[in-house]
């Protein structure tokens, strides 16, 4: 049976307890529920917030892709996805990923999956605000980003 | 068609979107980026090298070497950095 997963691209922040009862509240079949969710760091003190750009329409687009093709490969029960746009200062969240499943494998895994692929193809883009003042850069993609994706292609 | 840009590359051109008319001869997205690089001191800045800017043709991601469609929105942007 397919899911419908739960994708939102917003601005404000999210209650990941709260997020956890929308998937899983009340039901008696969901017995794994894994949560992943990305913080705004502050990189050994030198950032005060990241600005996340994003593309509106593609970001939406985009994370339904990802989660249409993690809930084909997992038997998942209940799938969340939440990322932010905008000024996310330090400490503050940036991403929810949460997966519910019979049982945890299935959870464990779509979540990772999702978040390899939403750090390599979902459009957002994030330019740093530094503690100094000073014109802050873009963060640089990692070449580990592109080697986590290929790793689950050849496992497909 | 219509042309979006994001992050440094939106930057470096100096606007996050415009309409553009192609030449016929621009016929896939690797043809759109060496045009577009002639354009200006901006467009040559963002697109100095074309083969880290990633591409999308109305919010799916495409190659260089995909065709040009006839109508459409074109994004041109870094690699992403979200999650």
């Amino acid at each position: 049976m397919s899911i419908a997963p739960r994708i939102s691209v917003q601005e404000q922040d999210f209650d990941v307890a709260a997020e956890i009862e929308r998937l899983a509240g009340g039901r008696k079949d969901v017995g794994a529920v894994v949560t992943f969710t990305g913080r705004c760091r502050d990189e050994d003190g030198t950032l005060t917030a990241l600005e996340l750009e994003h593309y509106p329409g593609m970001a939406e687009a985009e994370i339904s892709r990802i989660a249409a093709e993690a809930a084909e490969r997992w038997n998942l029960l209940g799938l969340t996805v939440i990322h932010r746009y905008g000024r996310i200062a330090v400490g503050e969240n940036i991403v929810l990923v949460a997966a519910g499943s019979k049982s945890r494998n299935a959870s464990f895994e779509a979540a990772n999956f999702l978040m390899d692929y939403m750090k390599s193809r979902a459009p957002f883009w994030k330019k740093e605000h530094r503690v100094d003042h000073q014109e802050g850069g873009w963060v640089a993609a990692k070449e580990s980003d592109e080697e986590a994706l290929a790793a689950w292609q050849k496992n497909a | 068609m219509k042309l979006v840009y994001f992050a440094w590359v939106r930057e470096r051109i100096g606007k996050g979107s415009e309409i553009i008319d192609r030449p016929e001869a621009v016929a896939t997205v690797s043809d759109l980026l060496d045009w577009l690089a002639g354009r200006g001191e901006g467009y040559a800045a963002a697109l100095a090298h074309p083969e880290v800017i990633r591409v999308a043709i109305d919010h799916e991601h495409v190659d260089h070497h995909t065709p040009l469609p006839a109508d459409g929105e074109i994004a041109l942007f870094p690699p992403m950095t979200g999650g």
